[in-house]
């Protein structure tokens, strides 16, 4: 018996194949993320200076809609013949399914995050006043918050009319204190000023709605 | 119950009319504000009653994903439904109040964005009610009201924190309340937990009936023969 | 309706399956009217009737994808039907198979799901349904008789006990068709449990032991030959 962990990683290797293979996905979400850097420089143009402090609001916005795009797509393979079913009725654990999609969205946005920062830092000609290493543990919880119940509400939504506006009105009521956390971190590393407590409550947002996820997974899965 | 329903409609509509006059008439003018402080009383009662029927709401949704137990599903739709309802006063006397008093229609008041958020949520709640087949309706609302649950302290905290780094107006005062205006607050929230216990009454009664005759219409399908509503079970 | 086939010790022996009273509703529309059959081991039954009968709900619920609504269902003794679903193998019109990838890839994907990690039990089940394993195609690309080939190499990959076919050969060459059909009935020679939902009963003749007829719901008939019971 393949153990779960060994379920996650080949539902993982598989989907990462699969995208590699026909890069559909990742290629038009790319030019999209370049699409929302483009537009946010035309709509908001400051100085350099004022650049530091809205550009962690502008920055997880933009991660954010590149992330709803990603989600939209988790389970379309899926959908298409009616796989799920193949997998509802193996012994796989549903849970094992769950991780590896939320893994792979994982992978995928933080892809695209890589994409985008670059070209925001040249846009908005940002640097760091606060230790970078913290950016990147902010970007890392962050994108987890988002794409932990990303994946789930979109494995809600597939039983749902209008599947693809569902996903981002679910997912954003429930995500504000991450986004908030998220932002505000940015932006006070950004300044140099300390960013601990938004940290810890990325994490803790983490740990609570990983677990919450995870608990409630298979019972979404089952429900028809 | 059939009878007490209308008795305890003719105590809450006295109740009500009462703390009305209690709030627009007995009550102390507040010295800073002035008379604009007298929605308070209910801005405050609706807060008060929103998260208390958003707390059955989520009671509710825990039961029935443990039980599937088909009346928590009914709780748990009717206290979303109120609750919002509730939620909109809050979030509509906020700015009423706000703007006379502070010059601004909106603030980053914990309170007040915390209700927000929570309206946010159970009206995405609604929605996903609406949008759902009827079959996996109840699962996938009480999922989803077990995250909003969950999210509550953690929208809470974050608000809190990022008050102190960027303090705001409060609405509402933080200050302590003389007690005349204890009385009155209390008073508006027994009449408004009375109106939301009888609008939820009526709208459960409602649901169950108008589910009752859906599953008396499938039982007829299930027997080929006319059934009476109460020979079914 | 129990189908008593006595052993030569005269003992009847399990049903390994089961159905009581099965009722299953959607909203106002139901399916499943109340079923209530034991299916013996080691035989192909086609399940047969008209569009709305229940006969995919009745599989689908078999295969633990549907939840009664009311009933029991006891698979190899179990009413819980996770417990016992390494044993089950399923296939429905839908190919349940990624399209992007070959049938090799697909099949090594889906036996790490039962724990099967060697890559020859796949190729085997490939070959067994008549197709060529080192076949580098992507299934999105073969031919509806094909890809039912794939579909069922799927569902045999890990040696079930039970086999559940929904529509197998629906839009099918009549070659490859007779090809399955015959391949089933190889397979419950080996002993394994076949069910079959199908419009084309005529493919079946031969090969099953019995057809099973419902009707609104219900099993109205089962019969050892194609011979359509008297409506009632």
């Amino acid at each position: 018996m393949t153990p779960p962990s060994g379920i996650t990683l080949a539902t993982l290797s598989k989907d990462l194949r699969l995208e590699w293979r026909s890069k559909d996905a990742i290629n038009s979400m790319l030019f999209f993320a370049l699409l929302v850097v483009v537009v946010f420089s035309f709509s908001f143009d400051p100085n350099a200076e004022e650049s530091r402090h809205i550009a962690g609001g502008l920055i997880w916005v933009a991660f954010l809609f590149a992330a709803v795009v990603a989600l939209n797509q988790t389970w379309a393979r899926e959908v298409r013949n009616q796989v799920l079913d193949a997998y509802r009725v193996s012994p796989a654990p549903a849970n094992s399914l769950f991780l590896a999609k939320a893994l792979g969205n994982f992978i995928f946005v933080t892809i695209l995050e890589a994409a985008m920062t670059p070209l925001f830092i040249v846009f908005y000609q940002l640097r760091s006043l606060g230790p970078a290493w913290q950016l990147l543990l902010v970007a890392a919880f962050g994108t987890w918050a988002l794409v932990v119940n990303g994946t789930f509400f979109a494995a809600m939504s597939l039983r749902t009319r209008s599947r693809e506006i569902m996903l981002p009105l679910l997912l954003f009521p429930i995500s504000i204190p991450a986004i908030l956390a998220m932002v505000q971190a940015t932006t006070s590393i950004l300044l140099g000023e300390g960013a601990r407590f938004w940290i810890v409550l990325l994490f803790t947002y983490d740990l609570v709605f990983t677990s919450a996820c995870l608990l409630l997974f298979e019972t979404v899965l089952e429900a028809e | 119950m059939k009878r007490i329903f209308p008795i305890l409609s003719v105590i809450t509509a006295a109740l009500l009319g009462y703390a009305l006059y209690a709030a627009l008439v007995i009550a102390p003018t507040e010295q800073t504000m002035g008379d604009v402080q007298r929605i308070f009383y209910y801005h405050v009662p609706s807060a008060w009653t929103a998260f208390l029927l958003f707390l059955n709401n989520f009671v509710a949704s825990v039961v029935y994903l443990i039980r599937k137990n088909p009346v928590a599903d009914i709780v748990a739709l009717v206290c979303a439904e109120v609750g919002v309802a509730f939620c909109t006063v809050v979030l509509i006397t906020g700015p009423l109040w706000a703007r006379p008093v502070w010059g601004i229609w909106w603030t980053w008041d914990i309170r007040l964005t915390s209700t927000l958020v929570l309206w946010l949520i159970y009206v995405a709640y609604l929605m996903l009610r609406r949008f759902s087949s009827s079959g996996q309706t109840p699962v996938l609302a009480a999922a989803l009201a077990v995250f909003g649950a969950l999210d509550v302290p953690l929208v809470y905290f974050s608000i809190w924190f990022f008050r102190t780094q960027h303090p705001q107006p409060v609405i509402g005062g933080g200050g302590s309340l003389a007690p005349a205006m204890w009385h009155v607050l209390l008073l508006n929230w027994l009449a408004f937990s009375m109106f939301a216990f009888l609008v939820c009454w009526s709208r459960f009664r409602l649901e169950k009936l108008s589910r009752e005759v859906d599953e008396t219409q499938a039982m007829n399908a299930l027997l080929d023969e006319p059934v009476s509503n109460r020979s079914a079970r | 309706m129990a189908s008593a086939s006595s052993s030569s010790s005269g003992v009847t022996p399990e049903p390994i399956i089961a159905v009581t009273g099965l009722i299953k509703q959607f909203g106002k529309f139901a399916a499943l009217r109340g079923v209530t059959a034991d299916f013996a081991a080691g035989k192909l039954y086609a399940i047969l009737g008209d569009n709305g009968a229940g006969k995919t709900t009745l599989l689908r619920t078999l295969a633990g994808l549907n939840h009664p609504t009311r009933g029991e269902v006891r698979i190899l003794g179990s009413a819980s039907i996770p417990e016992v679903c390494h044993h089950i193998g399923y296939m429905a019109h839908p190919s349940l198979l990624y399209d992007e990838m070959s049938v090799l890839e697909n099949l090594r994907y889906f036996a790490r799901l039962y724990g099967v990690t060697d890559d020859a039990r796949c190729a085997a089940a490939i070959t067994s349904v008549g197709l060529d394993p080192t076949l580098a195609r992507p299934v999105g690309q073969y031919s509806q008789g094909m890809r039912q080939r794939a579909s069922m190499a799927r569902a045999l990959l890990h040696d079930p006990k039970i086999l559940l076919l929904d529509e197998p050969f629906s839009n099918v060459d009549i070659h490859s068709a007779h090809d399955m059909a015959a391949l089933l009935g190889r397979t419950r020679d080996q002993g394994k449990t076949i069910f079959i939902v199908t419009h084309q009963a005529q493919l079946l003749e031969q090969v099953a032991d019995e057809f099973v007829w419902m009707q609104a719901g219900r099993i109205v008939a089962r019969t050892p030959k194609l011979t359509r019971p008297e409506p009632q």
